[in-house]
Order: C-alpha cells, then sequence, then structure tokens
C-alpha cells in the first residue's frame, strides 16, 4: 500500500507539472485529469475510498467537462497556443519559481523536523461514517453549502448570460443616419 | 497494511499547492489561471484528507466534500466571468482586463 502511495503521489507531481507547462489548453486539461485520478488513488491508499469516487466523479468529471465546454464555445486556434508560448518565456517564470522552490524547502523542514508521530496503520474511515458526521454536528455547513451551490448557479446564469445592448431610439437614428 | 507516513502525505499537498502557486503566478492565460485554483483546492484537500486518515476521523473527510462543492461553486461563476471577458475584450489575456474602476 505504501509504494502504491508513493507512485500516485509522483504520477501525480509530474501530471500537475505538464499541466503548468503546457501551450495548448486541451492538452493541460488531459494531463489535469490524469493528474487528479492520481490523487484519487492516493485518496484511496490513505482510506478514503468514497472521497476517491467524489474525486472522480466530481473533479475529473464534472468540473474538467465544465471547463472543456467554455473552451469549445472560445474557438481557439492554433494561434493562440502561439501566443500562449510567446507569454509564458523563462524570463517570466524563473523569478515565481525559485521564491516558491524556497517555500517549499522550508516548508518541507518544518514538516519533516517537526516530532514524528508513530505511522499507525491506514484504517478505513467508511462512507458511513462520513454520512453520520455531515448530517449529525455538520449539518448546519451542508445547508451552507446548499445556499453556497445555489448562489453559484444564480451568479453563474447572470454573469453567463449575452445581454442585448439596448440604445434610446435617438441614438439609434443617429446611428443609421451616420 | 503498511502505513503511509503523514509527512509524506503533507508533503504531496504542499509541492501540488506550490505547483499551483507558480502557475497562479506565471500565467497570463486566464483560463490556466482558474485551472491553476483548482489543482490548489484540490491540495488543500488532500492535506485534509491526510489530516483525517492520521487521526482516523471523518472530519477531514468531510471538510474535503465542503472544499468540493466550493470549487464547483467557484469554477462555475470563474467560468462565466471568463466568457463575459473574452466577449467583451476578445481575448484571454488577464493583463487587459484593467478597466474596471469601482
Amino acid at each position: 500500500m505504501e509504494l502504491t502511495f508513493y507512485i500516485a503521489a509522483a504520477v501525480a507531481v509530474l501530471a500537475t507539472l505538464m499541466v503548468i507547462t503546457r501551450y495548448n489548453m486541451i492538452h493541460a486539461l488531459l494531463y489535469l485529469v490524469v493528474s487528479f485520478l492520481a490523487i484519487a488513488i492516493v485518496f484511496f491508499t490513505l482510506g478514503a475510498p468514497f472521497m476517491a469516487a467524489l474525486e472522480v466523479i466530481v473533479y475529473a468529471g464534472a468540473i474538467v467537462v465544465l471547463i472543456i465546454f467554455v473552451i469549445m464555445m472560445l474557438n481557439l486556434t492554433y494561434e493562440d497556443v502561439q501566443k500562449e508560448k510567446e507569454w509564458l518565456k523563462p524570463s517570466v517564470w524563473v523569478g515565481p519559481a525559485i521564491l516558491s522552490l524556497v517555500l517549499l524547502a522550508e516548508l518541507a523542514y518544518m514538516i519533516t523536523a517537526a516530532e514524528a508521530p508513530p505511522a499507525a496503520a491506514v484504517v478505513a474511515v467508511d462512507a458511513r461514517l462520513v454520512g453520520m458526521a455531515l448530517f449529525g454536528p455538520y449539518v448546519l455547513a451542508v445547508q451552507l453549502s446548499g445556499i453556497l451551490l445555489m448562489a453559484g448557479i444564480v451568479g453563474a446564469y447572470h454573469l453567463g448570460r449575452q445581454k442585448k445592448k439596448v440604445v434610446h431610439r435617438f441614438l439609434q437614428e443617429r446611428s443609421a443616419a451616420a | 497494511m503498511n502505513a503511509v507516513s503523514m509527512e509524506a502525505g503533507l508533503l504531496l499537498a504542499g509541492i501540488l499547492f506550490l505547483l499551483g502557486m507558480i502557475s497562479v503566478m506565471i500565467r497570463r492565460n486566464i483560463i490556466f489561471m482558474l485551472i491553476s485554483v483548482e489543482i490548489m483546492l484540490n491540495a488543500a484537500g488532500l492535506a485534509f484528507i491526510v489530516a483525517g486518515s492520521r487521526w482516523v476521523q471523518p472530519d477531514g473527510q468531510i471538510m474535503f466534500i465542503f472544499i468540493l462543492t466550493m470549487a464547483a461553486a467557484e469554477v462555475s461563476v470563474g467560468l462565466a466571468l471568463i466568457l463575459q471577458i473574452y466577449h467583451q475584450l476578445k481575448t484571454l489575456n488577464s493583463d487587459t482586463a484593467n478597466f474596471m474602476k469601482g
């Protein structure tokens, strides 16, 4: 189980690296799906099988498909890929990458230098326990996330609507005369 | 069943979060920035799952469900905003959307 975790973790990191270095958006999304699937395997090895299923269904299924639909609506061409290549020059990414790597080194030091609790065997927390807690002590948060989803739907509908430009009739006459 | 150490899981979450953060900083394409935010949210959820697995409690997984809900709402609103920006500006360059004065 430990080896599975490390292989899946390596796949996830490599796939995420490929996501952030691609110029073509569809290629990046395919690697993103691979990354999400690898993280789902990580969840499985950590004893959270229900979350692994949710990761595949919601992230790799719904969210990525939503982004793909939007990319299809944008009618991107080969020129956009070239433009992306132009934008992502080494002079742009070297600085943030080095600074972030410094932060990562610090984080790794803090995680490994802390007193390591003895690693216990992985015990699966199954969906039944999660559901009991979700609709027991966390029921208020469930209602709040329902409100959040409702606000998301209404917001997406309102923002995504194409408004017809309404011009006053005097302006219409003027533009017709011009 | 062998144990997966908590440090390895937290390190994986940190690395993934960092990759997402680098991508948000270096990209100019607004869709790529949204994808990177998804990567970062996913890494945060992974940290919750690792902690929940360490103490064998369901709370970590519940937090992951909430993060999932928030990510879904966020991506739908974000994509609607991206569509509007693209229709207004005919480009995905986030640097051009700098004229919103309050």
